[in-house]
């Protein structure tokens, strides 16, 4: 016998996430599922981040990572409500994860709330985690063949960090080559070019987000 | 290794529509698959066949479809195949395109006795 299906294997995590986005919607919450290899620098761009932005909205950081407390250890010194989820091994972080934690959050009190996902260029591009935007965070020593290696992220991301500029005098990489290829996949991405360590480069960077938590917040009218 | 939740969620899907038809076992599972998906088929199998022991869904075949990555270019209005990881219209080389097909994961049909 033959039984028609047609159900999305994933369905029940993106059910998840539509809820989970309605709910942040409601509270008037810009959302970012941060994404990008390990070591790529995606805990110094947030550190970065809070410094510069925590002053003038209100934030919150879901950490992801596999067994450790390290990174949320560095999130908490930047005196900013942070929340550790360990995967025990898992790759990515799911919607039901996210789901699980948010009562340790004041959602009346959010303007802006950052997931960093575990490390990865793959896994966490098909689960989606109930953010407004995905962002990912290429550093210039991991190759100038990435985007074309790993589409699905760089087309799925609204804003694209390359980062550790400061090395590129100690690299063969071509930034004019890896730009074009990002454009190619991902026509609409907002790129800047950075160093999380130095802080060079990263304004267009806190701009954006000030301006989408802007946009959140006229949308919902309040 | 997404694969093993990925195979999870199917393993989870199949068993309740075998279990709604009263099926004794599950023989062959179709699935569709977008070109544009990060999922290594063989892998997939692997944990499938890892999690489905002792269900009855135990050695049932997985026969992955694999769907063409496709868009709508929105300048031409052209459905087009996008051959390479570069998004633009291999017709009029819009950039503008709104994805039609290949991001599917999907369970098509089961074959049960």
């Amino acid at each position: 016998m033959q039984i028609t299906v047609m159900e999305d294997i994933l369905g029940k995590n993106d059910q998840m996430a539509r809820e989970l986005n309605q709910l942040f919607t409601s509270k008037g919450i810009f959302t970012l599922n941060l994404m990008g290899s390990p070591g790529a620098g995606k805990t110094m761009l947030l550190e970065k981040t809070l410094w510069q932005l925590k002053d003038k909205l209100r934030l919150a950081v879901i950490e992801g990572d596999l067994f450790t407390s390290k990174d949320a250890d560095r999130i908490a010194c930047c005196k900013v409500p942070v929340i550790q989820i360990n995967t025990s091994g898992g790759c990515h972080l799911d919607a039901y994860m996210i789901k699980s934690v948010l009562p340790q959050l004041d959602l009346d009190e959010l303007d802006l709330l950052i997931i960093e996902n575990v490390g990865n260029l793959v896994c966490p591009a098909e689960f989606q985690l109930g953010e407004d935007r995905k962002v990912l965070v290429l550093s210039i020593t991991e190759g100038e063949d990435k985007p074309l290696k790993y589409p699905l992220m760089f087309r799925q991301s609204s804003f694209i960090i390359l980062n550790k500029i400061d090395l590129l005098p100690y690299t063969q990489f071509d930034m004019a080559a890896v730009k074009a290829d990002i454009f190619g996949i991902n026509p609409d991405a907002r790129l800047a070019e950075a160093s999380c360590r130095t802080a060079e480069g990263l304004q267009p960077w806190y701009d954006w987000i000030k301006e989408q938590v802007a946009l959140k917040k006229q949308a919902i009218g309040s | 290794m997404h694969e093993f939740a990925i195979a999870q969620n199917i393993l989870a899907i199949c068993l309740e529509y075998a279990k709604e038809h009263h099926a004794q076992h599950i023989q062959r599972i179709t699935l569709q698959f977008g070109q544009m998906t990060g999922v290594e088929p063989e892998a997939l199998k692997g944990c499938f066949a890892l999690l489905a022991d002792r269900t009855m869904a135990a050695g049932a075949e997985l026969h992955i479809v694999v769907v063409p990555l496709t868009a709508r270019c929105q300048a031409c209005e052209r459905v087009v195949a996008i051959e390479t990881p570069h998004f633009f219209c291999p017709v009029c080389n819009s950039p503008q395109l709104t994805l039609v097909s290949g991001r599917e994961m999907r369970i098509e049909q089961l074959e049960v006795v």
